[in-house]
């Protein structure tokens, strides 16, 4: 009955921001910067900054992530340790993301002198994103079962070798989906990049990572509450949400489809 | 000819003393049965071979494990080396998601071999030892997976053979199989005897009774009783050893 209800206002918000979106959605919308005052034009400075921005993070939170997922279910015995990483990825996971934006502000941005950048926003963001990262890796590699670790062993294969040529090639796939995900939630995030890369109006695409750019969540927040013509902008605020929506609903939506994919390939034995 | 034996050997899992001063001669060329209710002690007991046990963080042993001439828990020794030497089949098979191909030749790539004639040699080979040959010559290439639980086992039997060990040990290696499957799996056993020399745990006393010479039965950590197999069926000197064969307990 509840997850009726979930359902429910799932389909009323998509609803309601597709119905109002969809008139404002055109090729020039997606393809052109925004002009006069934002009433007119399109969001493609955004949708590009939000690409640079979701590449930024996941080259730095893939690595990172996965390696201490590796780390924590392979290496580590159950001890302390283990369960001390487990309960801070877990509290890392629940820091709310204005907590994110305000340290990468004052690590990145101030004190590493990165400035208003890509590469501050892409790491801030990439941070937000690791504890979903080591998580699904985590949980990806206690999947594979330990006969497989045991044969490999057995067969005098050293722990690396068990990892690269067994364990990692089982696990990729969930691994991958898990990946897919933490797209899907870093592409949505607004705090995060307030202080750190967001810019206001910036209608020329960036040329390096240490550029400012312009990012779908924020240009909504924009158009949303500081528009000079609110009446004029409103209908561009609901054409902004819907591309954002639609995008991280793909995203996801790309997820599970590999996921049951997997399940099919899997279920074999 | 391989010699494999166990001098004063003790196990124990933090406080639990699962294996008590064991001391056990093998034959060459002969498949030992170990038997035993479930917790006795003879999975541990076979684990000591390849040292699968150092993977249980809270393991504990001393006494000497020798394969060969070897001392398998000299601190020189190189724990892949041992390994290589003494192949496993598990109870439940773990064939790799790779192909069947790349299963068997596992073993020889994790231990440096690359040269592409060799392996396949040895890959041929190998499942010609483990009767699977016939069946799988034409579907090299076809993932382990989908082949059935039988041709599984017999897989990883071929697997374990390609790094040439001296020693096999089998966990239960039919206990998840069917009849007809089982039947085959002993078969292999008993032509891989005239080559290998098999150290092999089971529950099932008909199977120990067919196709073991020699069989040990072990009781609570303690080995009661070894001898040759029909011996220990048909006369066992030990009151305990004929309750359990007889089916009085366990």
């Amino acid at each position: 009955m509840m997850s009726f209800v979930v359902v429910a206002i799932l389909v009323i918000i998509l609803g309601f921001i597709a119905i109002r979106g969809i008139g404002v959605i055109s090729w020039e919308f997606l393809t052109t910067a925004p002009k006069e005052g934002m009433t007119k034009g399109g969001i493609f400075p955004a949708i590009v900054g939000t690409g640079c921005l979701v590449i930024g993070s996941m080259v730095f939170a893939f690595p990172v992530g996965i390696l201490s997922g590796i780390y924590i279910h392979e290496y580590l015995s159950e001890n302390w340790l283990k369960k001390f990483l487990r309960m801070m990825t877990n509290n890392l996971a629940g820091v709310p993301s204005i907590v994110f934006g305000l340290f990468g502000m004052a690590l990145f941005v101030n004190y590493l002198k990165f400035g208003d950048s890509i590469l501050a926003g892409s790491l801030t963001l990439g941070i937000l994103a690791l504890p979903v990262v080591i998580r699904l890796t985590e949980e990806a590699l206690k999947a594979v079962p330990d006969g497989l670790r045991l044969g490999s062993y057995a067969l005098g294969a050293s722990k690396i070798q068990t990892i690269q040529k067994v364990v990692l090639p089982v696990a990729f796939p969930n691994i991958l989906t898990g990946l897919i995900l933490s797209i899907g939630r870093v592409s949505g995030e607004t705090a995060p990049i307030l202080f750190t890369v967001a810019a206001y109006f910036l209608p020329r695409l960036p040329e390096s990572i240490s550029d400012q750019v312009m990012a779908l969540p924020y240009h909504l927040y924009v158009l949303a509450t500081s528009g000079t013509n609110m009446e004029e902008t409103r209908p561009m605020a609901y054409g902004t949400a819907l591309v954002l929506v639609s995008i991280v609903l793909i995203i996801n939506l790309s997820a599970s489809l590999l996921r049951r994919q997997i399940h099919k390939k899997t279920k074999m034995h | 000819m391989t010699h494999a034996e166990v001098k004063n050997i003790n196990v124990w899992y933090d406080t639990i003393h699962a294996l008590k001063d064991v001391s056990l001669k093998f034959e060459p060329n002969t498949v030992t049965a170990l038997i035993g209710p479930s917790g006795c002690g003879k999975s541990t007991f076979l684990r000591m071979f390849n040292r699968m046990n150092d993977l249980i963080p809270s393991f504990r042993m001393d006494g000497t494990v020798m394969v060969n001439d070897q001392d398998v828990y000299s601190k020189e020794i190189r724990i892949d080396e041992i390994r290589k030497n003494v192949g496993m089949v598990f109870q439940k098979p773990n064939p790799f998601p790779k192909s069947i191909f790349e299963n068997v030749a596992y073993g020889l790539r994790v231990n440096g071999s690359n040269n592409k004639a060799f392996i396949e040699e040895r890959v041929e080979r190998s499942l010609r030892q483990s009767a699977l040959w016939d069946e799988v010559k034409d579907v090299l290439k076809k993932s382990a997976l989908e082949l059935s639980g039988g041709q599984q086992q017999r897989l990883c039997i071929a697997r374990a053979l390609a790094v040439e060990p001296k020693l096999i040990l089998m966990d239960e290696p039919a206990a998840s199989l069917d009849p007809i499957s089982t039947a085959r799996i002993e078969d292999l056993i008993f032509e891989l005897k005239k080559t290998y020399t098999i150290i092999l745990v089971t529950h099932n006393l008909q199977q120990a009774g067919r196709i073991s010479d020699l069989t040990a039965f072990f009781y609570m950590g303690e080995l009661i009783e070894y001898n040759m197999t029909k011996k220990i069926f048909l006369n066992p000197d030990n009151i305990q050893t004929q309750n359990y064969i007889t089916g009085r307990f366990g």
